[in-house]
Order: structure tokens, then C-alpha cells, then sequence
């Protein structure tokens, strides 16, 4: 191996742990048991994270509540960017210039005005025109996301048109379809791919966005809100399972993708006939994407199953005992070693004051050894492990 | 529209373009085209690019409104009847074909966006694709198909509602030579079964002489003549039709005296009699061209004889280009092989040549400056 392919290689695998690195991180926190999501120490391990994540009603709430948003979002900015794009094609070249800056302004402003202005918008409107029930969060995170999505979505849509022979429409004119029956049987048909991509795009936009729903939501919250006032609270593993949950979702949708487009590339460069997987039945039926699917979502299900069975409490006391075993037997050794201190001190003459302001405020916070009560720790103990402990241990001692 | 069911007497496929002009702005793509094409006539406009042949057509089809003058198909006026609503079928130069359907749903798709059942669109789909020689390819896709099946797949979804009048843009002109050659051919045979007016457009002369029973010949969106191919080879009425239909040699001069259909015109090779063409009066005096074609240039003396020097030479097989100087002008000759029994000239050989005062003829030169 010369120098240049070791290189080579070693950047390479510093470039993909860069980028996967936090991924696989992340994914390891989310089956440790650790209050904290973190890989060492490695405590148990543990599915309950996902349970904590389904029980938080907040962010389950904002799930649902960002599904009803994303849902009207695509419903909507599809179809704006669509006409959008279609207008622009139609155009003459300098106005199209003009409307396509216009078009796409929104996207160029921060996403915070556009959310405040959305507000200030539909108030004045719901109360100039006495429409109060417009003026909520769901209708108003809706108009204010597809200000700028449906741009998006106009994006892909003239990416796509650009390809369009619009001879195909005329064709279809010519031989006799209405400009409808031509919209439909010809531009939907050859707009149909961008139009599941803008679906696919529009949705993520939507789910996705913060700066203009933390704004427009009002009192509701969506999960992308919810989650990131979860995260101002402190950070625990249950975020994790929940990037698990998300890249397992986008992996099995990579790899149906991946399955059917290899198929169609396939069956279109008469590759087929070549393929030993097509030549077979059962490798061709295990190859076709709808089988893919129907397999990785099977074994995820089956995964799934056996973690909500797997009982980690056992060992999460274990590691419990041992943690309050190992408190206690550095309270003790402090407790040794304060008691020592105090014997040197009380040998010493009383007059020696200069010491006792050094340790005025650990001796003075320490009870006097004949009133000590070994068996009985003190939650403010001034242990400097008490506060690596503390979140773990402190409830486990109220009981 | 155009309807399935043939009504017993054939129908009046004619187009008749009343005083037509097209402007966009201040540009004239087609200026005051009038003539009238014969119900079941395969008419050709021929022109070079530009010449506003495709804005006609597309007037025609009705993709564009005439500034001034009417279209009437059919003996009826066209204003206002949208593309979908006409008795034509356009096929685009490029064909349009529909790649996301079948080659059966694209024959089938006028009859669908008529309504046609489903089963009756797949039986006359198969009918059309018997008649144009392609049976059994229904089911492919379009991207699987050769240039010339395309070609004949379009033709066979034009023809799938039976349009009075089947639009032709240059639809040959992507297909090689051989293939062009032979659809030439094919186009004719389909027309003559269907007994469809055709209208091709096209600026390949070649196409244009060898399909059409009459030509039109435009340049710069005037129509400069109409007629049999025979006619405007052999009579062009304009310098530009003169020198865009075939090779032909100019000789510029003044004309000495004209007698009737025949005039002599004086030119720097010598003085030469010819017809005159388009039945246009000259005064002595008067600036005109000859106009000789390299095939009736012919060796020896004779009539309007001259003396040139070959200059360099072309062998194409059947004909030997010869390029000979006489004078200031380089002249275009053609010479039939005569095989081994003949012999080729040389270069610096000097060749007696003349030819047929009827075999040449004298244009305007007004004209001529129109066209370069």
C-alpha cells in the first residue's frame, strides 16, 4: 500500500465518522441506561427510553399536532408551487425575472419575520373582520409555513418543467384534448415525480421548522417546539430514541427506494434478463421494493417486540446498589478523615484561629463528632461526588 | 370536427388562405399569403429557414390567428376555433410523441380525449398500426422504438380520428438518408390510401419535388410561386426560385431586345437568347439575369455558344460536376458519365458549351436582392 492510498483512506474514514460519528453516538445513548445520554460509563442496557419517549405527552401531542400541520401544508404548497411554476413558464422572459424574485423572496427572509408578521397579520384580520376562529395556532402556523415552503416546492417544480416539451401539450391540443383533458393527461403524468418530491420536501419543511412555528403556534406546540423546550430543560436519553426511531425511518426508506430504482434500471437496460437475482423467482420476488419493504418493516417489528420485553431493572438496581455502596463508602471515608482532622484540630490550641477561617466552612457545616449519626447520609453533603450522583440518587433516597 | 363515421360523398378537404398575413410587432413572418389547396392535394411549402412556412402551418392548425385574412377548411371560416376544434392533425417535427404512454395510447389518445371506450380505443389502434406496417408493437414503449417507426407512429396518431387535413412539419429531417428516402415514399402511399390532404412543410427540395403535386415556394413570408414540382423547376417566375429550387447558374447582363416569349441579353461572355420568364415585358436597356441549369449547360456549339475554362472538377458516379470559367463568372456544369467509353476532361481544358434559349431563363434582378 503506498502512502497515497493510505491517505486516502484515512481521510476517508475521518470524513465518514465525521459524519456518521454523531449518528452512531447518539444511537448507542439511546440504549444505555444512564440518566444522561452518554456511552461511558456504560451502565445497562436498557429499551426504556422508548417508553419515556411514547409516555411524554408533550411531545406526543406536538407529534400528532405537527402531523395535522404537515398534512395542510402539503395540501397547499404543493398545489401554489405547481401554479407558480406553471405561471412562470408562461411568461414572458423579463416578467418572469421580476415574479421569480417576488416568488422567491420569502424563502431569503428570516423565518422569525415572517412568523411575526403572520401573527400581526391574521390579528388584524381575524379582528377587523371578526373572524376570531381563524386566529389559531393550527391555521395560523399553516399560512405562515407555506409562505416561504410552497416556494420550495415551486423550486423543484421548475426544475422539472424546464425538461417539459410543451410541443407534447400542443400535440395534445392538436389532436383534439381540451387544454384540461392536456393538463391532465400530460403534464400531471410527466410532473408526477417532482410533485412526490415537493409532497416529500414541503412535509420535512414543515415538520422541521422552528423559527416561524414557535411564533404562529400560539399555545400549541409542534414537536420540533416541544422537543426544543425539552431541550432547554435538559437533555436526556429519550431524544435519542427518538434520532434511533427517525434513521431507522429514513433507512427504510432509503433502502426501498434503493430497491426499486436498481429494479427499474434494470428492467429498463434489459440488465434483467442478465441478473441471476431476476432469473430466479424467489430472489426476483425478495428483490421487488414492496417485499423489501414488507421484510424491514417485519424484522423492526420483531426488534421492537423483543425490546419492550427486555426487563432492564434488574440491573439498573444493580448498578444502582452499587453507586449508593460506592457513595457510601466515600462518605465514610470523608467522615474518617474529617473526624481525623478534627482530633488534630482539637489537640491543637484553641487560640490558633488563623485555621479555622481556612476550614471555617467545612467545619463548620460538619456536626460535631459526638452528635455525628454514621448510618444516616446527608443529601447536602458537602461531597464533591454529590453532584455526579445527586440526579440519580437524590429520589431513590426520598423513599 | 372530424368524425369517425364517413359520410358517403368524400368531404371537402380544402384550405383556402384568404389574404393572410402574419405579424408579430413589427416583423411580417408571412405577408399576404392567398392561395387555395385542393381537397385531397399533397402541397408542399418549401423555404429555407425563416421563411415563415412554419408560422403558416401553425396558422393553419390553428395554434396562431392571421393578423389580416382568413383560413377557411373546408369551406369554413377558422377564427376562433382553437386547435382542439379544427379537422387537422399537426405532426410536429420533432413528433411529440407522448413517452410516459404505450405506442397503443398514443395512436389511441385522440379517440380518449373523445371518449372512446377502452376497447374499441385498442382495436382501432391496432387497425392503424396494421395499416402503417407495424402490427403487434402496441404494447412497446415509445423509447423502444427506431426513428422511422416513430415517424410512423405519429403519422398513425394523427390519422386515429380521420383529420380532413394532416399538417407535416419537417417531420423527416431527423431520420438519415436512406430512411428519408424511403418514408418519402411511404408518406405518399399512406396519403394516396387515406385521401387526406397533406400540407408538408419543409425546406428540402428534394422532399418537396419528389411528394408534392404542387409546391409553394416562399421566401422571407412571401409566397413567390405555386405550382407542379415540373413547373418550378422548369419555369421559376423569381431569381430566388430560380436559385433555391436546384443548382442553377446566374449571368448578370442587360437585356438588348425581347421578342415576344424570347429575349436576347447582353453579358460580358457574349450576347444569348432566352426565355423570358413570368411573361414580364423589358425595354432594351433594362438590368436582368439568365438563368441556366448545369445540366443544360452541354458541350459543343449550337445555340448561345461559349467558350469557358474548366477550372476544377467533382465525380459524384452518375455526374460529374464540372466548375469551369467563362468571363468573370464561374459556371456549374453537369456532365453524365459516359464510362470508359468516354473520356473526363482536364483541368485547364477549354470547353465549348451552349445551350437551349428554352432551356434558360431571363429574371428580374430586383428580386435577387431580396434574397441574399
Amino acid at each position: 500500500m503506498n502512502r497515497n492510498t493510505l491517505f486516502g483512506g484515512a481521510y476517508a474514514v475521518a470524513f465518514f465518522s465525521f459524519l456518521f460519528g454523531p449518528l452512531v453516538i447518539m444511537v448507542i445513548t439511546a440504549f444505555n441506561s444512564s440518566k444522561f445520554p452518554r456511552v461511558v460509563p456504560w451502565e445497562c442496557f436498557t429499551t426504556g427510553w422508548f417508553g419515556e419517549l411514547f409516555g411524554n405527552q408533550r411531545l406526543m401531542d406536538g407529534l400528532l399536532n405537527s402531523v395535522i400541520i404537515g398534512a395542510g401544508v402539503v395540501a397547499l404548497a404543493v398545489p401554489i408551487g405547481l401554479a407558480g411554476a406553471l405561471a412562470l413558464s408562461e411568461l414572458p422572459s423579463k416578467l418572469r425575472a421580476t415574479l421569480y424574485t417576488v416568488l422567491i423572496l420569502p424563502i431569503l427572509i428570516p423565518g422569525v419575520v415572517l412568523g411575526i408578521s403572520t401573527i400581526v397579520l391574521w390579528g388584524q384580520i381575524s379582528r377587523g373582520f371578526g373572524a376570531g376562529g381563524l386566529y389559531n395556532g393550527y391555521f395560523l402556523t399553516i399560512v405562515g409555513q407555506i409562505t416561504f415552503i410552497s416556494a420550495y416546492a415551486m423550486l423543484v417544480f421548475i426544475a422539472r418543467l424546464q425538461r417539459f416539451d410543451a410541443t407534447q401539450t400542443e400535440a395534445a391540443l392538436d389532436l383534439g384534448a381540451t387544454p384540461g383533458q392536456a393538463f391532465r393527461k400530460i403534464l400531471l403524468p410527466f410532473m408526477a415525480p417532482a410533485i412526490g418530491s415537493a409532497a416529500f420536501i414541503t412535509l420535512l419543511a414543515s415538520f422541521e421548522n422552528y423559527n416561524t412555528t414557535v411564533f404562529t403556534v400560539l399555545s400549541e406546540s409542534t414537536f420540533t417546539t416541544a422537543l426544543a423546550s425539552k431541550v432547554r430543560h435538559g437533555t436526556d436519553p429519550s431524544l435519542s430514541a427518538l434520532a434511533v426511531i427517525i434513521i431507522t425511518i429514513t433507512l427504510v426508506g432509503a433502502l426501498t427506494n434503493e430497491a426499486y430504482q436498481r429494479r427499474k434500471e434494470a428492467e429498463m437496460g434489459g440488465r434483467a434478463s442478465r441478473s441471476p437475482l431476476y432469473a430466479n423467482p424467489v430472489t426476483r420476488a425478495l428483490t421487488h421494493p414492496g417485499v423489501v419493504f414488507a421484510i424491514l418493516v417485519g424484522i423492526i417489528a420483531v426488534v421492537s417486540f423483543a425490546g419492550s420485553r427486555h426487563d432492564s431493572s434488574m440491573c439498573e438496581a444493580a448498578v444502582l446498589q452499587e453507586k449508593l455502596d460506592r457513595q457510601e463508602e466515600l462518605r465514610a471515608a470523608q467522615k474518617a478523615r474529617i473526624e481525623a482532622e478534627q482530633k488534630q484540630q482539637s489537640t491543637l490550641p484553641k487560640s490558633n484561629s488563623a485555621f479555622g477561617g481556612a476550614f471555617g466552612g467545612l467545619g463548620g457545616a460538619t456536626p460535631a463528632p459526638e452528635s455525628a449519626e454514621p448510618a444516616a447520609p446527608k443529601p447536602e453533603s458537602p461531597s464533591a461526588f454529590g453532584g455526579a450522583f445527586g440526579g440519580i440518587t437524590a429520589p431513590k433516597l426520598e423513599e | 370536427m372530424p368524425d369517425t363515421s364517413r359520410p358517403d360523398q368524400t368531404p371537402d378537404r380544402s384550405v383556402l388562405l384568404d389574404h393572410v398575413s402574419i405579424r408579430f410587432g413589427n416583423f411580417t413572418a408571412v405577408d399576404n399569403a392567398n392561395l387555395k389547396i385542393n381537397s385531397g392535394e399533397f402541397f408542399s411549402f418549401l423555404g429555407p429557414s425563416g421563411c415563415g412556412k412554419t408560422t403558416l402551418l401553425r396558422c393553419i392548425s390553428g395554434f396562431s390567428e392571421p393578423t389580416e385574412g382568413k383560413v377557411l377548411i373546408g369551406g369554413k371560416d377558422m377564427a376562433g376555433v382553437g386547435p382542439n376544434k379544427r379537422p387537422t392533425a399537426l405532426i410536429f417535427q420533432h413528433l411529440a410523441l407522448f413517452p410516459l404512454m404505450s405506442v397503443a395510447d398514443n395512436i389511441a389518445f385522440p379517440l380518449e380525449v373523445r371518449g372512446v371506450s377502452k376497447k374499441e380505443r385498442r382495436k382501432r389502434a391496432d387497425e392503424l398500426l396494421e395499416m402503417i406496417a407495424l402490427p403487434g408493437i402496441g404494447d412497446k414503449k415509445v423509447s423502444e422504438l427506431s426513428g422511422g417507426q416513430k415517424q410512423r407512429v405519429a403519422i398513425a396518431r394523427a390519422l386515429a380520428v380521420e383529420p380532413d387535413i394532416l399538417l407535416l412539419d419537417e417531420p423527416l429531417s431527423a431520420l438519415d438518408l436512406k430512411l428519408r428516402q424511403h418514408m418519402r415514399t411511404e408518406l405518399r402511399a399512406i396519403q394516396k390510401q387515406v385521401g387526406v390532404t397533406f400540407i408538408y412543410i419543409t425546406h428540402d427540395q428534394g422532399e418537396a419535388l419528389t411528394m408534392s403535386d404542387r409546391v409553394a415556394v416562399m421566401s422571407k413570408g412571401v409566397i413567390e410561386q405555386v405550382g407542379e414540382p415540373d413547373r418550378i423547376y422548369n419555369r421559376p417566375r423569381s431569381a430566388f426560385v430560380a436559385s433555391f429550387v436546384g443548382e442553377n447558374n446566374a449571368l448578370q447582363g442587360v437585356i438588348k431586345v425581347q421578342s415576344g416569349e424570347t429575349a436576347a441579353l447582353d453579358t460580358p461572355m457574349g450576347t444569348f437568347e432566352a426565355r423570358v420568364g413570368g411573361g414580364r415585358k423589358y425595354k432594351a436597356g433594362d438590368k436582368a439575369l439568365l438563368f441556366v441549369r448545369p445540366e443544360q449547360l452541354v458541350p459543343g456549339a449550337g445555340d448561345n455558344a461559349f467558350e469557358a475554362t474548366l477550372t476544377r472538377q467533382e465525380f459524384e458516379g452518375a455526374t460529374n460536376h464540372v466548375f469551369a470559367k467563362a468571363g468573370d463568372s464561374e459556371l456549374r456544369v453537369s456532365m453524365v458519365n459516359a464510362g470508359l467509353a468516354g473520356s473526363l476532361p482536364a483541368a485547364g481544358e477549354t470547353l465549348s458549351l451552349g445551350f437551349a434559349p428554352m432551356n434558360a431563363t431571363i429574371l428580374p434582378v430586383a428580386d435577387m436582392a431580396s434574397d441574399t
